[in-house]
């Protein structure tokens, strides 16, 4: 989903800069009172920056015959919300944007928006729907997980589709263009990574369900049913 | 069902790969000399909007040097964060198990 070095007009990375700021420093806010109230919490803040760097790297092929990567920026979402993981996204955008020639500093906003923030922000949405509503918490954080990926990408297409409109049809024939490489190669990307979060968030109950009751991630009654389940 | 989840990843890592083997076993035949598969879905859109006369306005301030050098950088990144993650699972394993 990296928009390469160059590849945005000067007026959209400052739109996208703008859009993403409040919520990148509404992040730095946030993790400032974590590291205060709640600072056994941030070693589970790691783990899911890690999981962020390990996933991002990890370019897989694809069924459309080009490759691409997850992005792992569901298990923040889930666990901390979008804006902590906003934070956490920057790092990794930042790091493969210096070292590796792999997105960019110029595009940098608007991939951070696209990976860091409409990802995540869909992913908590689904998840506390999914809570509230009693759905299975496996099924919730393979739902939450798999489709925070997925808009990443379709987001990234929508980003270059408003640059680039197509001559004929506009952003709109543009945008099928973009979905068409970026969204449909990354299906079956969001599964995996769907599941795998799925299979980690089993182990994080396994070991500190008191963290997840803590962060209001799991309720009590919530835990004992997964526990049991897995038992 | 203890371990119904890792039985389900295991098998969807297999399907995925199979996928890909098959898929890319007719590939390779039909494949004319020159052209590329399984490149960057990255690159494929920068290809389409250069296609449109745009010239990026900016070039990476810094660019690996070789296919290797890029390799081991996305190494280092993986190997970083799959260590902080067996770090603290493991930090949180012992935890539980100590009496």
């Amino acid at each position: 989903m990296h928009i390469m070095e160059g590849f945005l007009p000067l007026y959209w990375c400052i739109f996208w800069s703008i859009i993403s700021f409040p919520f990148v420093a509404y992040g730095v806010y946030l993790l400032k009172r974590l590291a205060r109230e709640h600072r056994d919490t941030l070693p589970l803040l790691a783990v899911s920056g890690a999981f962020i760097f390990v996933l991002s790297s990890l370019k897989l092929p694809s069924v459309t015959g080009s490759c691409s990567h997850p992005t792992g920026t569901g298990l923040g979402a889930i666990l901390f919300g979008p804006f902590l993981t906003a934070i956490l996204g920057v790092i990794v955008l930042l790091y493969q944007a210096v070292f590796l020639a792999h997105g960019g500093l110029t595009t940098l906003g608007a991939n951070v928006f696209s990976m860091a923030i409409a990802g995540p922000f869909l992913g908590y949405g689904i998840y506390r729907g999914g809570k509230a509503i009693g759905l299975n918490t496996f099924v919730t954080i393979f739902l939450a997980a798999a489709l925070t990926d997925l808009f990443t990408y379709v987001i990234t297409s929508l980003q270059l589709a408003l640059a680039f409109p197509a001559q004929m049809g506009g952003i709109i024939t543009s945008f099928t263009t973009f979905a068409a490489i970026f969204a449909l190669t990354q299906i079956p990307l969001a599964i995996m990574e769907g599941i795998i979060i799925a299979l980690t968030f089993k182990h994080i109950i396994q070991a500190r369900a008191d963290i997840l009751l803590r962060l209001n991630v799991l309720t009590p009654d919530q835990v004992k049913k997964v526990q049991e389940s897995i038992a | 069902m203890k371990y119904t989840l890792e039985v389900i990843a295991i098998l969807a890592v297999i399907l995925f790969a199979a996928l890909f083997m098959i898929q890319n076993a007719g590939k390779q035949r039909t494949l004319a000399p020159g052209e590329e598969v399984w490149s960057s879905a990255d690159d494929e859109a920068s290809k389409i909007i250069e296609s449109s006369g745009y010239q990026p306005w900016f070039t990476p301030i810094w660019t690996p040097p070789s296919a290797e050098i890029e390799s081991l950088l996305f190494s280092i990144q993986a190997a970083g964060g799959a260590l902080v993650i067996g770090y603290f699972f493991g930090y949180y394993r012992g935890r539980a198990e100590r009496p």
